[in-house]
């Protein structure tokens, strides 16, 4: 129980500091806030190009790719870079020094990037609801919800994976991490459909938790899907969850292992 | 039961910038055979040039490292096998004085007592209590750790460090490039930690008359080995003609320390 008690701290000092740190670089936050919601309108009125009727379900089509390529990529870009903020900080051998089990200190990081990627997110829904007259009418916006929730966990699992290489290397794991977010992004279909894609790239993209994401929120929201239509689909990210949340938190281990032998666990920058 | 013990240690890394895929260069010998035990409650100083693996051995006895052969055990624990045994005793300053540098210095050590599981409210007020003892001005506690000296940072790691009452402290050049007030502060501020909670600890060091006033016992590492290993007095008396550790280190070394702490700072 004190133990639980104690992890329980410490994986909420995690987040804390995080938040911390968002109120010390906040002309930055709401520079990238804006930029988002910019982007987000931007990628809208694409939608408003071709007159005619169903405008409004292209930019509603559009802004959910948008909105949920702001929370997803926000999500993997947190976990998987975490590791790299510590080492250019220098603070990665005292964080990785503290008594905490390290599956600790990653929830903290997950449970700080899901609350941030959330109100990240939230800023650009009411940028677009103030922008755009989508019709929402139809909408089933909780069965959407619950498809994001579920789909929060594969990418958690994803960007654990993606914090193995800022580890091993700060510079080229950066790197490599924004090259893994950049496929995700092309092979996705966050602004259109698969069936755009060459088809060895839609092979790539049943690979990508994102792919079933955009197709069942878009589902949810266009055509009002109820929920148990959705229901394989969250099941489904789900079960990539499982799988990929405890593959990465094993090759986390593994890497965490091959740093302590070969002393690549240290300040970098 | 001895708070280090170091059993024919061996440590070598691959040379900066060279992948797991082109390894042609030669691998670079830090630590070759370190053996020693440090009784609990001992200070124990380690003096060497730069480069002679005295961060190496620290780092390792810190679980920041795994040995390629021997063993290190903290208190009986394995540092291989058991680090968050080893963790929950131990804390290390480390030369440079690493935070997040946009964080006050109340913020960071809020994150350095919420990984150690500390009450807040209890670990705010020892954190205080320890700055201002080490003469941290009180107004500083919420200013950004950017905005400080470095002798005003190197303050705020060893409260860090001492928050959570470790039963090991490892002190990797915690004075080094302070001005000579800090410094004493600081050394003022070891002895009485050690006065007060019989803490063990192991400082690696520069300053040869830090060396003196504080170490019960001095290693003396060059190449990765422990070239010597006595009282401050005795490596005097055996290597310094009575002429102090300076003396000694420079006998023993060919180095000057001095200088060695100026490359460092």
């Amino acid at each position: 129980m004190i133990s639980l008690r104690r992890e329980g701290r410490a994986a909420g000092a995690v987040m804390s500091r995080n938040f911390s740190l968002i109120r010390r670089y906040l002309g930055w936050e709401l520079v990238f806030a804006f930029y988002n919601a910019v982007n987000a309108l931007t990628i809208g009125l694409i939608g408003l190009a071709e007159p005619g009727p169903g405008q409004g379900m292209r930019v509603l089509y559009l802004s959910i790719g948008a909105l949920l390529w702001n929370f997803l990529s926000v999500l993997f870009f947190e976990v998987s870079n975490s590791v790299m903020w510590e080492r250019w900080e220098g603070t990665i051998e005292y964080s990785f020094m503290a008594p905490i089990r390290r599956v600790t200190y990653l929830l903290g990081v997950c449970a700080y990037a899901v609350l941030y990627g959330l109100v990240r997110t939230l800023l650009v829904l009411v940028a677009i609801a103030l922008f755009f007259h989508v019709p929402l009418a139809q909408a089933n916006l909780g069965g959407a919800a619950l498809v994001l929730a579920a789909s929060s966990i594969p990418f958690i699992g994803l960007g654990l994976f993606g914090a193995i290489m800022p580890m091993l290397s700060a510079e080229r794991g950066a790197q490599a991490t924004q090259v893994i977010q950049g496929v995700i992004l092309l092979v996705s279909g966050i602004y259109y459909p698969i069936t755009v894609l060459p088809h060895w790239l839609q092979a790539v993209s049943w690979f990508s938790p994102a792919t079933y994401t955009l197709v069942a929120v878009r589902d949810a929201v266009l055509q009002g899907t109820g929920v148990s239509a959705l229901v394989p689909t969250v099941l489904g990210l789900l079960g990539a969850g499982v799988v990929l949340v405890p593959a990465g938190l094993y090759a986390f281990s593994v890497a965490e292992r091959y740093a302590l032998r070969t002393g690549k666990l240290k300040r970098n920058g | 039961m001895y708070a280090i013990e170091c059993i024919d240690v061996f440590k070598s890394f691959r040379p900066e910038g060279e992948s797991p895929w082109h390894r042609k260069g030669q691998k670079v010998s830090a630590l070759e055979g370190i053996s020693f035990a440090m009784p609990q409650g001992e200070c124990f100083g380690i003096l060497g040039p730069n480069g002679s693996g005295k961060s190496t051995l620290i780092r390792l006895i810190s679980t920041l490292l795994l040995a390629d052969r021997g063993e290190v055990r903290v208190f009986g624990h394995d540092v291989r096998t058991a680090p968050l045994e080893v963790r929950r005793l131990i804390h290390r300053v480390s030369v440079e004085a690493s935070f997040f540098k946009k964080l006050s210095a109340q913020e960071n050590l809020d994150y350095a007592s919420g990984l150690y599981g500390l009450d807040k409210a209890q670990a705010r007020e020892r954190a205080q209590e320890i700055l201002l003892r080490l003469g941290l001005p009180k107004e500083k506690i919420r200013a950004p750790l950017e905005e400080m000296s470095r002798g005003q940072q190197q303050k705020v790691a060893i409260a860090r460090a001492l928050l959570t009452s470790p039963t090991l402290l490892l002190l990797d050049e915690p004075t080094t490039g302070l001005d000579p007030r800090s410094r004493r502060d600081v050394q003022a501020f070891i002895e009485e930690i050690r006065g007060s909670y019989s803490a063990s600890i192991v400082l690696c060091t520069h300053d040869m008359q830090e060396a003196e006033r504080l170490c019960d016992r001095v290693a003396i590492i060059r190449g990765g080995r422990f070239i010597a290993l006595d009282t401050p007095d005795a490596l005097s008396a055996r290597y310094g003609d009575g002429e102090g550790l300076e003396a000694a280190f420079l006998r023993l070394t060919g180095e000057d320390p001095r200088e060695e702490e100026e490359m460092d700072a």
